[in-house]
């Protein structure tokens, strides 16, 4: 039995210091008084916002009085509900897509590359490199490379793989993919921090126990690496959902492409109805909300942190 | 144990001629050796000495540069490591952090898909007293515990052969001792084939049935732990199992019984020729300091057996049981005597000069007197 003499030695308690400082309240107070100042007010002027009726006293554009407006959300969710459908639609697929392409790249630099880490550092800046120039350019650049006038296109036509008036700009293709071009480096960094700590030896007692090197990858390095690929994936899709630059006309979307970013630009620079574009952020804030609570839960990478 | 068993016969092992070059070095250099089915089996050596490249190459987690592999007669040379009936308990466990306890030992049943893996992994996990952790994740265990989950995750395959690489490496003395004991007792109850890497002398000498002191990507010496302690070879495996004495010397006569070695000094030595490894030229005749004897003085030489005079006690250590000497002995070098403390003070004292002895058919012969690498690690 000496086995059990060594049984129930495994719980540690780490002693929480239960010692409170005025110190620690005054370190606290910008983090707070900034998450006060630009977060939660600017949040309580937008649920009001949402709720406004139009200034009977005024026949001006874009004035409103504080009421308690909801059917706002009614009409508006009614109105714009296929524009909610599209735009996590696209994120979903962008974000699939990113998420495919990225996992190699990460495996690549942060295991395969290992024996040379300059090769590791040359893949990471070419990862980063793209952030040295701002993201608006980056998509105006892929607009003049896809557009009509563009090789990608002419060179599709003559090779008959596109029809004569075709386009690839304005799809929902040029979107998804201009969103997925621009959010890869997000999914990419947190996979490869994850792939990067991976403990070799795991993959060794992966084989010596009967795992084919498949079987291996999703039993051990993709359970391992899920805390990234849980990151990658919500740095990817919460901003690809309300993302409004790609699917805009003035890059590569076009009128059958808005997304519900797009609608909430245009209520609130446009139309100035400001409280259906406060709608549409709340609801797209909500939805977002609940979306990512539930994958986080599947995920089940609690177990891991 | 549960009503599941988990015997199995386990299998022979054969390495013919295997070689493993890393770019720069030869790590094991045509190594042949037969394991027996059943055999408990040590590969002692010092660390770099190629032990755990030769279990990584019976694992099959590298290719050897030359050489077979044979398990049980078959030629698994170039079968994939996740075919090999083969497991592994690694030196850093490798336990995986994700699955719970219950699931790391199930891990390899599942991958053959066994239908009562549920059982067997119970009953692997009762054989190592762990079954009540089954829920729990290895970061939630003691290093004990996770190096127990690690051998039950392994000998639960019931594989043709065990590979152990210093699993017990990273256990404080006490729990190391009492794992000796439990692994021994194991490896009896489920009869499978056990190869044992360690660098630790005593923990192989305690458990194998059959040591092979590896040094350089070669075996030295292979045999018995009692054989091989009584009667070493080479001056490196009479360092490395246990102390050793040893004085370099030339066959001056030899007859059909015994050999009679000179060495610095004018004095002779004998050494009997069964004991001898090498009959002719150089041969350096060892001792083990608990089969010498000390003497105050000079002592006069008799035929069985062999003495040296002149040395000066420089250390004296009282351990209780026993009292360690360091004696001088010039250009013979140190000496080093055991004396167990039968008498009621000890015999000498520092900086007597004194004369130390030893019956003929207790020493050895070795055929060389390399200067012994001993590593650091296994003095701990």
């Amino acid at each position: 039995m000496a086995f059990a003499a060594f049984a129930d030695t495994s719980e540690k308690k780490s002693a929480e210091p239960v010692k409170k400082s005025r110190v620690v309240i005054l370190m606290l107070l910008p983090g707070l008084a900034y998450l006060l100042l630009f977060f939660l007010a600017p949040l309580v002027s937008l649920i009001l916002t949402s709720f406004m009726a139009p200034d009977p006293n005024s026949m001006d554009m874009g004035q409103f009085v504080y009421s308690f407006q909801w059917q706002n959300y009614v009409t508006v969710i009614s109105e714009n509900w296929s524009f909610f459908v599209r735009s996590f639609g696209f994120a979903i697929l962008a974000t699939v897509i990113a998420l495919i392409v990225s996992y190699p790249i990460a495996y690549f630099i942060g295991v395969y590359a290992r024996p040379w880490p300059a090769i590791q550092a040359f893949a990471l800046i070419l990862v980063i490199a793209p952030f040295f120039i701002s993201f608006l350019l980056r998509t105006l650049a892929w607009k003049q490379l896809l557009g009509d006038d563009g090789w990608v296109v002419t060179t599709l036509k003559s090779a008959s793989l596109l029809p004569a008036d075709g386009h690839i700009t304005g799809t929902a293709f040029s979107v998804v993919f201009g969103l997925t071009y621009n959010f890869i480096p997000f999914m990419v960094l947190p996979i490869y921090t994850s792939l990067e700590r991976l403990d070799m030896r795991l993959l060794e007692a992966g084989r010596d126990l009967y795992a084919s090197p498949s079987t291996t990858f999703w039993k051990v390095t993709l359970p391992l690496s899920m805390p990234g690929v849980v990151a990658g994936t919500l740095l990817t899709f919460i901003p690809a959902s309300g993302d409004f630059v790609n699917a805009s006309s003035s890059f590569l979307g076009g009128p059958g492409t808005q997304m519900v970013g797009n609608q909430i630009a245009s209520n609130f620079l446009k139309i100035l109805d400001y409280p259906a574009a406060s709608v549409l952020s709340v609801v797209l804030m909500a939805v977002i909300m609940v979306i990512v609570s539930v994958y986080v839960r599947r995920a089940g990478t609690e177990e891991l942190l | 144990m549960a009503e599941v068993s988990l015997s199995s016969s386990g299998t022979e092992l054969t390495l013919q001629g295997i070689r493993k070059e890393f770019p720069g070095f030869v790590a094991v250099d045509n190594l042949d050796l037969t394991i027996r089915a059943g055999e408990f089996f040590a590969l002692l050596g010092p660390s770099g000495c190629g032990k755990t490249t030769t279990l990584r190459m019976i694992a099959g987690l590298e290719d050897p540069s030359a050489g077979k592999i044979l398990l049980g007669g078959v030629d698994i040379t170039d079968t994939k490591a996740y075919k090999r009936p083969v497991n592994t308990v690694f030196q850093s466990y490798a336990l995986f952090p994700h699955l719970t306890i219950f699931e790391n030992v199930a891990f390899g049943l599942r991958r053959r898909k066994v239908s009562n893996a549920k059982e067997l992994a119970l009953a692997a996990l009762d054989l190592v007293q762990l079954a009540h952790v089954a829920d729990r994740r290895p970061a939630q265990l003691s290093g004990g515990q996770q190096q127990r989950v690690a051998l039950a995750r392994a000998i639960v395959n019931r594989p043709a052969l065990l590979l152990l690489d210093e699993p017990l490496g990273a256990l404080d003395l006490k729990l190391r001792r009492e794992m000796q004991v439990e692994l021994k007792k194991i490896q009896a109850d489920v009869g499978l084939t056990f190869l044992h890497v360690t660098h630790d002398q005593e923990e192989a000498m305690t458990m194998a049935d059959t040591v092979a002191v590896m040094n350089n990507g070669h075996i030295e010496q292979m045999g018995a732990p009692e054989s091989m302690y009584d009667l070493p070879e080479t001056a490196f495996v009479a360092d490395f199992l246990g102390q050793s004495n040893v004085f370099r010397g030339m066959a001056s006569s030899a007859n059909a019984s015994t050999i009679e070695v000179a060495i610095p000094g004018g004095t002779t030595l004998r050494v009997p020729v069964a004991r001898a490894s090498a009959h002719s030229g150089d041969v350096s005749v060892g001792v083990r300091p608990e089969k010498m004897s000390i003497h105050a003085g000079a002592v006069a030489p008799q035929t069985d057996t062999n003495v040296i005079s002149g040395g000066r006690v420089t250390d004296v250590s009282f351990t209780g049981v026993s009292s360690q000497y360091s004696i001088d002995f010039g250009p013979l070098g140190n000496v080093v005597v055991f004396e167990q403390n039968l008498k009621a003070l000890p015999t000498v004292d520092l900086g007597d000069v004194v004369s130390v002895s030893w019956k003929v058919e207790r020493g050895f012969g070795l055929r060389d007197h390399r200067a012994a690498v001993i590593d650091e690690a296994s003095e701990l």
